[in-house]
C-alpha cells in the first residue's frame, strides 16, 4: 500500500452522519413521508402465553369509521405460507397467531385506519374468545415428558437435536486427573434500541408485487424467507431501508415477520400501510437473545491444563424458531473451545420451544451464552485446583505461534497473540494495584473481588454455519452452503466525483465515514470528497445474502470490497491516465486531488477531469480499459467452506481476541455492585477508525454491563411477562456506566483485504462473565446466575429475607405462577353494618360506585359479573370480571372468589370482607385479598400494580361511603366488584 | 385553559422556535405526535412514550420537558424549543452540537435531541458542571450506542468552551 494511501484510514476523523443528526434532520424510517393515502395499523396482541383462539369478533372494530380493514390469523393462512425456517422441525411459523396464542404479545390481529389513534380505538372493539391452556416457560421443565407441549405436530418441545463429537473426549475425561463442571443458566435480554421497529409495506395488485420499506438490518438471506412467505417470486419482493437507523445491534433482523404482516396488510386493504411498533409491543413482543441452560464439563490434567470439554445446551428459542435460528447456538459452533487449546470436545445441542417471544440476533449473538459458560468453568477449575485464575487462563491459551490455528471445532482462528495480549492486559491494566486493592479492601471486611475472562471474538459469519444444525446427510441433500459475499460500487458521475453504494445497512455505526477514508486513500481524495449512499433498495443495489450488518462485518468484508472496488478503479484510472501523461501505469500516483508522475508532479491531471473522461471521451479510453466510472467489487472470503462431513465448520472469517479484567465491590447491605475498575484488552486486526472502534467497545460495554447486572427479559413461571417497560427492563444510565480502559494490540487479519477484524460485540461476550466472575470471587460462591440485581445478591448475602411489614399480610397463594398480588386494609362508613351490607349486594349501587365500571350483571344471589375498565401506569384496558360470594354471614363477612379477563391480562383471587359496627354508628369494613396477574397487566411491574390496587379499592370505599351515607341504599356487592377491580386493577 | 370536547380538534396556538404557530389537534394528541406528524418536526424523536427514555426531550417555556408525556393542546400559549432551533444557523453548529460531534458522542442518534435540548437547558443554569454532577442530571437520557462516555466527555468540553467563549466575549 501506498504512504498516501495510509493517509485517512486510521485516523479519527468526525464522521459525515453527525451534522445532521445533531440538527434533528435525521431521516429514520419514521420521520420518512409516506405515500397518499398510506393507512395506519395497530396490532392486537395475546395477553396470555398460551391458549387456544376460539373466535376473534372483529365486526365492531371493522365498522368503526375510519377503519379500513382487520386482518386476522385466517388472512395470513390465505394469503402467506409459513416462515421457512433452516432446521427439519415440522413446526409452523407465522406472523400472526392462527388458531393458538404461543406467547404473550403474540399477534393475533392487525387493524388498518386512517390514523394510528383510530387503529388503536378499533383495537378495543375486537373481542377474543380464549381458552387458555397451559403454559411452559422454563427450558430444562420444556424437556419433561408430561411438559405442556407448544406444537402438536412435534412429539415433544425438542424442535432439534444434534451431538457432535470431535477428537476422543471419552478417552481425555478417562485419563484426565479430574472432571470438573457447571451448571449455568443465561437469562433472556435484549439490546432494545431506541428506535423501535417500522415498516411502510405496499402491495401492487396488477404486478402482484411488494415494495416494503423497513429498519430491517439484514442478513439479507432473509430477503428469501419474506418472498417465499409472501408467496411471490425474489423479483416481485422490493426491500428498502430508510437512510438512518435509530440503533439495531441484531434486533432489527427481527422485524422481518411485521414485513410479511404488513404486506398481507396492503394487500388486504388496498393501500400502503404503515406501522411503527411502541415500545411496550416491542419489549413484549419483539425479539431477544436466546436463554440457554448448560451444562459444561472438563476433563483436566493437575496443573490446570484442560484436556476435553462436554458441551450439553438446551437453548431456548421461544414459541416458534424463526429464521435463523438455531442460528445463536451454531455461530459459536467453531468456537466452543474459546481461546483455548483443546484437542476433544463433545457437544450436545438441543433446541427447545417454550411460551416465550421468538428469539433472534442480538449484540454478541450466542457469544455470552457460551462465554458465559465456558469462562465460568476455568474459574471454577482455578479454585477447585486452588491455582490461580489468570494462571489457569495462561496454560491452556491458543500457543503464539500456532495461528493460523484449526480448532477442534473446525474454525480456522486466523490470526492473534493472545499470550502477549493477557501481558499487555496485566501489566497496562494495572493489575498488580488492582490485587493490592482488593487484598486491602478485604482488610476492611469490603466485599471485593476480582474476575478475568478471555475470549475469541468471532466476526464475519460463514452463511454455511446454521446448516451444522442439520446432519451431513441433510446437508448433501440441500446442497453445500458456505460463503459470506460482501458488495461495494463506487461510480464516478460526468463531473468525475465519487460516489459509494453499499450494502451495508449501518445502524450508527459510522459506514459511511469509515468508507469515504478507505475510497479516499485509494484515490487520493479526501473523505468529504466522497459520498457514500448507505440506504439499501433490493432492486437497485448489488446484494446477496450475506449483505446486511451483522457479525460485525463491516470493517472486515464491507471495507474490504469498497478496498477492492476503489483500487479496480485506481488501477483503470491509472491506465487512462498513463496514455495522457506518456507514462507507464505503474508510475502513476494518486494524491491531493491530482493524478500524476511519480516523481514529476508538474505532468500531473486533476482527478476530476481524468475521472470523468469515460463519460466524455469514451473513444479516447485507451484499448484495454471499458469504462472507468463504475466497479462494483464482489468479495467472499475462500476459508469460509461448508461444514465438513464430521461436522466441522469454520463459523466465522476473523478471530479477534479480548481479555478482561474487572475489580468490583458488592456492597454488604444492599447487594449492589460498584465497578471499580475495568480494563478491556482488544485485538481487532488492524484498526480503521480508532474513535468508533472506541465507541463500538464503550457501547457494547454499557450493553454488557447491563446484561450482567439489571436487564432481564423476565417471565412468571405462568408465562406473564415481567418487563414491558424501561421502568422494569432496566438498561444502564450514565450513573451506572463507568468508563473503562481501553488497551489494544494489533495482530491483522491475513484473511481480510484491510487486515481489520470484527470489533461490535466482543464486550457482550467477555463482559457478562467477566463480572460474574468478579462477583463470584468477592463473595465466595460457585452458583451465580445473571443478572447479579442487587435484590438477587442481597438474599446470597444474608440469606434470610427480613420479614414485611406488618400491613402486607402474605397469605402465600398456592405455588406462585402470576404475579403475586396481596394487601389488606380498613375502611370507615358512617351508615351501620346492615346498610353497608345491603348496599354491597345491590347491582346498581355497585355499578355507580365501582371504579371504571360500565355494567353490573347479577347472575345469582350470589354471582355477579361486571365490566370495567381499569389502567395501570401505561396500560389502560376493559375486563370481564365474575365474582362469587361464598361464606355470607349477614352482615358480618363473606368471601369472594372472582376472575377477571381482559385483553390486557387475567387474574384470579380471593378475598374476605368483614364488616363491623364501630362505636358511632359507623361501619369498619376490614378486607384481605390475594390474587394472581397475568398477561401484559403483570408486565407493567410490581410498584405500578400494588399503587394502582390500592387507589381502586380506596375509590370504591370513598364513593361507597358517599352513596351509603347519602342514600342508605345499600349494595355490599360493591366489595366483590371492587375486589374484582382490584385484581384487575393490578393488571 | 378552554373546555375542550373528546370528540372534535381544537386550535393550538403557541410559538414554536421563535414563529408564531397554530394547528388542529385532538385533545388526545400526544405533543410528540403533533411536532412530528403534524408540523414536520421530525427531530424529536419517541423511543418510549413513557417518559423514560428522554429521546422525546424539548423546553417548554425554557424548561426541558418530555413531549411524550405532554398533549399538544397542553402547549396552547407556551413557547416550545426543539432541536431543530438549537444550530445557530443552517450548516453551523453550536458549542455543544460541535462537542458532541468531536467527542463521537452519537452513533446512531437517535437519543441525540433529547440529549442536547436537556444540556442546553442545563449548561445554561449550569456553566460548570462537575462530573458526577453532570452525570446524575444525564441519568434521565438512554443511549444504548455509546456507553455515555463520550457523551459526558463532550458535555463537560462544551461547558468549557462556552465559558471560555462568555470570559472573551
Amino acid at each position: 500500500m501506498s504512504v498516501q494511501s495510509q493517509a485517512w484510514t486510521g485516523r479519527s476523523i468526525e464522521r459525515v452522519e453527525d451534522a445532521a443528526l445533531l440538527t434533528g434532520l435525521g431521516r429514520y424510517i419514521d420521520d420518512l413521508g409516506v405515500p397518499s393515502g398510506t393507512l395506519h395499523a395497530a396490532i392486537l396482541r395475546s395477553p396470555h402465553p398460551h391458549a387456544k383462539i376460539e373466535a376473534v369478533r372483529a365486526a365492531a372494530a371493522a365498522a368503526l369509521p375510519g377503519v379500513a380493514a382487520v386482518i386476522t390469523g385466517d388472512d395470513i393462512v390465505r394469503l402467506t405460507t409459513s416462515l421457512p425456517v433452516g432446521v427439519r422441525a415440522s413446526i409452523k411459523c407465522w406472523p400472526m397467531a392462527v388458531d393458538r396464542v404461543r406467547y404473550v404479545g403474540e399477534p393475533v390481529a392487525v387493524v388498518v385506519a386512517v390514523d394510528r389513534y383510530v387503529a388503536e380505538d378499533a383495537l378495543d372493539l375486537i373481542e377474543v374468545g380464549y381458552r387458555l391452556l397451559a403454559a411452559i416457560v422454563d427450558p430444562r421443565a420444556a424437556l419433561e415428558p408430561e411438559a405442556p407441549r407448544l406444537h402438536e405436530s412435534l412429539d415433544s418441545n425438542i424442535a432439534s437435536e444434534r451431538c457432535f463429537r470431535y477428537g476422543d473426549p471419552e478417552a481425555a475425561f478417562a485419563k484426565a486427573a479430574h472432571r470438573i463442571g457447571i451448571d449455568v443458566h443465561y437469562p433472556r435480554n435484549s439490546c432494545t434500541p431506541l428506535e423501535t421497529y417500522g415498516v411502510v409495506a405496499s402491495y401492487s395488485p396488477g404486478e402482484d408485487a411488494y415494495d416494503i420499506l423497513s429498519g430491517f438490518q439484514g442478513p439479507f438471506s432473509i430477503h428469501s424467507v419474506i418472498a417465499r412467505a409472501l408467496k411471490v417470486p425474489g423479483n416481485r419482493l422490493r426491500l428498502r431501508t430508510p437512510p438512518d437507523s435509530g440503533g439495531s445491534f441484531g434486533i432489527k433482523q427481527g422485524v422481518f415477520p411485521y414485513l410479511v404482516l404488513m404486506g398481507v396488510a396492503s394487500r388486504v386493504a388496498g393501500r400502503p400501510v404503515k406501522w411503527v411498533e411502541d415500545r411496550l409491543e416491542h419489549l413484549t413482543g419483539s425479539v431477544s437473545a436466546t436463554n440457554r441452560a448448560t451444562r459444561i464439563e472438563a476433563a483436566v490434567d493437575a496443573d490446570g491444563r484442560v484436556r476435553a470439554l462436554a458441551w450439553d445446551q438446551i437453548e431456548d428459542v421461544g414459541a416458534h424458531i424463526r429464521a435463523p435460528e438455531p442460528a445463536t447456538l451454531y455461530r459459536m459452533h467453531g468456537n466452543l473451545t474459546g481461546a483455548y487449546d483443546v484437542r476433544h470436545v463433545a457437544v450436545r445441542n438441543r433446541v427447545v420451544v417454550t411460551n416465550k417471544t421468538p428469539t433472534g440476533l442480538n449484540r454478541g449473538f450466542g457469544g455470552p451464552q457460551v462465554y458465559y459458560a465456558l469462562e465460568r468453568l476455568m474459574q471454577r477449575i482455578a479454585l477447585e485446583l486452588k491455582l490461580d485464575p489468570l494462571e489457569v487462563i495462561r496454560r491452556n491459551l491458543v500457543p503464539s505461534k500456532a495461528f493460523p490455528y484449526r480448532t477442534a471445532t473446525g474454525a480456522l482462528l486466523d490470526s492473534g497473540n493472545y499470550q502477549q495480549a493477557l501481558e499487555v492486559a496485566a501489566r497496562d491494566g494495572g493489575l498488580a494495584e488492582l490485587r493490592a486493592r482488593r487484598d486491602a479492601a478485604r482488610r476492611e471486611g469490603k466485599l471485593y473481588g476480582i474476575g478475568f475472562a478471555a475470549v475469541v471474538e468471532p466476526s464475519v459469519s460463514n452463511m454455511g454455519y446454521i446448516t451444522t444444525a442439520l446432519t451431513p446427510e441433510e446437508r448433501a441433500k440441500a446442497g453445500p452452503k458456505n460463503g459470506a459475499q460482501a458488495t461495494a460500487t463506487i461510480s464516478i458521475d460526468p463531473l468525475g466525483t465519487v460516489s459509494a453504494h453499499i450494502a451495508s445497512v449501518p445502524q450508527g455505526q459510522g459506514h459511511r465515514t469509515v468508507l469515504a477514508q478507505v475510497i479516499a486513500d485509494q484515490l487520493g481524495l479526501k473523505p468529504a470528497d466522497i459520498f457514500v449512499v448507505a440506504e439499501m433498495d433490493t432492486a437497485r443495489d448489488a446484494w446477496s445474502i450475506a449483505s446486511g450488518n451483522y457479525s460485525s462485518r463491516f470493517a472486515a468484508a464491507v471495507c474490504g470490497a469498497a478496498h477492492i472496488a476503489a483500487a479496480r478503479l485506481r488501477a483503470k484510472l491509472a491506465r487512462i491516465a498513463a496514455a495522457q501523461l506518456n507514462v507507464s501505469a505503474e508510475e502513476i500516483e494518486f494524491a491531493g486531488g491530482k493524478v500524476q508522475a511519480r516523481g514529476n508532479p508538474d505532468n500531473a491531471l486533476a482527478f476530476a477531469r481524468l475521472a470523468a473522461t469515460s463519460h466524455w471521451a469514451p473513444g479516447a479510453l485507451p484499448s484495454d480499459v471499458d469504462q472507468a466510472f463504475r466497479e462494483t467489487a464482489f468479495w467472499t472470503p475462500p476459508e469460509l467452506t461448508a461444514p465438513t462431513e464430521s461436522d466441522e465448520v469454520n463459523s466465522s472469517l476473523c478471530h479477534g481476541f479480548i481479555f478482561d479484567i474487572c475489580g468490583l465491590e458488592v456492597d454488604r447491605v444492599t447487594g449492589a455492585v460498584r465497578i471499580d475498575k475495568y480494563v478491556t484488552m482488544h485485538d481487532c486486526g488492524r484498526v480503521l477508525h480508532p474513535g468508533m472502534v472506541a465507541g463500538q467497545i464503550t457501547g457494547g460495554f454499557a450493553h454488557a454491563l447491563g446484561a450482567a447486572l439489571y436487564e432481564e427479559y423476565a417471565y412468571a413461571p405462568d408465562g406473564s411477562f415481567l418487563a414491558g417497560t424501561f421502568a422494569d427492563y432496566l438498561v444502564p444510565t450514565c450513573m451506572e456506566v463507568p468508563a473503562p480502559l481501553i488497551l489494544h494490540i494489533e495482530t491483522p487479519s491475513p484473511f481480510t483485504p484491510l487486515g481489520a477484524k470484527g470489533v461490535g460485540e466482543g464486550n457482550c461476550m467477555s463482559t457478562p462473565v467477566c463480572v460474574a466472575n468478579a462477583v463470584a470471587d468477592a463473595l465466595g460462591i460457585a452458583d451465580i446466575d445473571l443478572p447479579l440485581t442487587p435484590a438477587k445478591l442481597a438474599a446470597t448475602l444474608q440469606r434470610v429475607e427480613p420479614p414485611p411489614p406488618p400491613r402486607a399480610v402474605a397469605a402465600a397463594l398456592p405455588a406462585g405462577k402470576g404475579r403475586a398480588l396481596h394487601g389488606a386494609g380498613e375502611a370507615r362508613v358512617a351508615a351501620a353494618p346492615e346498610a353497608v351490607w345491603s348496599a354491597l349486594l345491590d347491582t346498581r349501587v355497585l355499578a355507580s360506585i365501582i371504579p371504571g365500571c360500565h355494567d353490573v350483571e347479577q347472575v345469582s344471589a350470589t354471582h355477579f359479573r361486571a365490566d370495567v375498565t381499569l389502567g395501570v401506569g401505561p396500560v389502560k384496558g376493559r375486563y370481564r370480571a365474575e365474582v362469587k360470594l361464598e361464606d355470607l354471614v349477614p352482615p358480618q363477612s363473606a368471601t369472594l372468589i372472582g376472575s377477571a379477563v381482559g385483553a390486557l391480562g387475567s387474574a384470579v383471587g380471593k378475598g374476605s370482607v368483614r364488616l363491623s359496627g364501630d362505636d358511632v354508628g359507623g361501619t369498619v369494613i376490614s378486607y384481605e385479598y390475594d390474587a394472581e396477574i397475568g398477561g401484559k397487566a403483570a408486565a407493567v411491574g410490581g410498584r405500578l400494580l400494588d399503587g394502582a390496587a390500592r387507589i381502586v379499592i380506596r375509590q370504591f370505599f370513598e364513593a361507597l361511603a358517599r352513596r351509603v351515607a347519602g342514600t342508605a341504599a345499600p349494595a355490599w356487592r360493591l366489595w366483590l366488584d371492587r375486589l374484582l377491580a382490584r385484581f384487575r386493577g393490578r393488571p | 385553559m378552554p373546555r375542550l370536547s373528546a370528540t372534535s380538534r381544537h386550535a393550538v396556538s403557541f410559538v414554536l422556535n421563535g414563529r408564531s404557530t397554530t394547528a388542529d389537534a385532538e385533545p388526545r394528541m400526544l405533543l410528540t405526535d403533533f411536532l412530528r406528524h403534524v408540523l414536520g418536526l421530525t427531530g424529536t424523536h419517541v423511543g418510549c412514550e413513557h417518559g423514560v427514555c428522554g429521546a422525546c426531550t424539548i423546553h417548554i417555556d425554557g424548561q426541558p420537558a418530555r413531549a411524550c408525556l405532554t398533549l399538544a393542546v397542553q402547549v396552547d400559549g407556551a413557547s416550545v424549543r426543539t432541536i431543530e432551533d438549537l444550530a445557530p444557523e443552517p450548516g453551523r453548529l453550536s458549542v455543544l452540537q460541535a462537542a458532541f460531534r468531536r467527542h463521537h458522542a452519537l452513533q446512531c442518534g437517535f437519543c441525540t435531541p433529547g440529549m442536547l435540548m436537556s444540556l442546553d437547558a442545563y449548561l445554561a443554569a449550569n456553566p460548570e458542571p462537575d462530573e458526577a454532577e453532570l452525570r446524575k442530571y444525564l441519568s434521565g437520557h438512554l443511549c444504548r450506542c455509546t456507553g455515555y462516555v463520550p457523551i459526558v466527555a463532550a458535555a463537560l468540553d462544551a461547558a468549557k468552551r462556552l465559558r471560555e467563549d462568555t470570559a472573551n466575549a
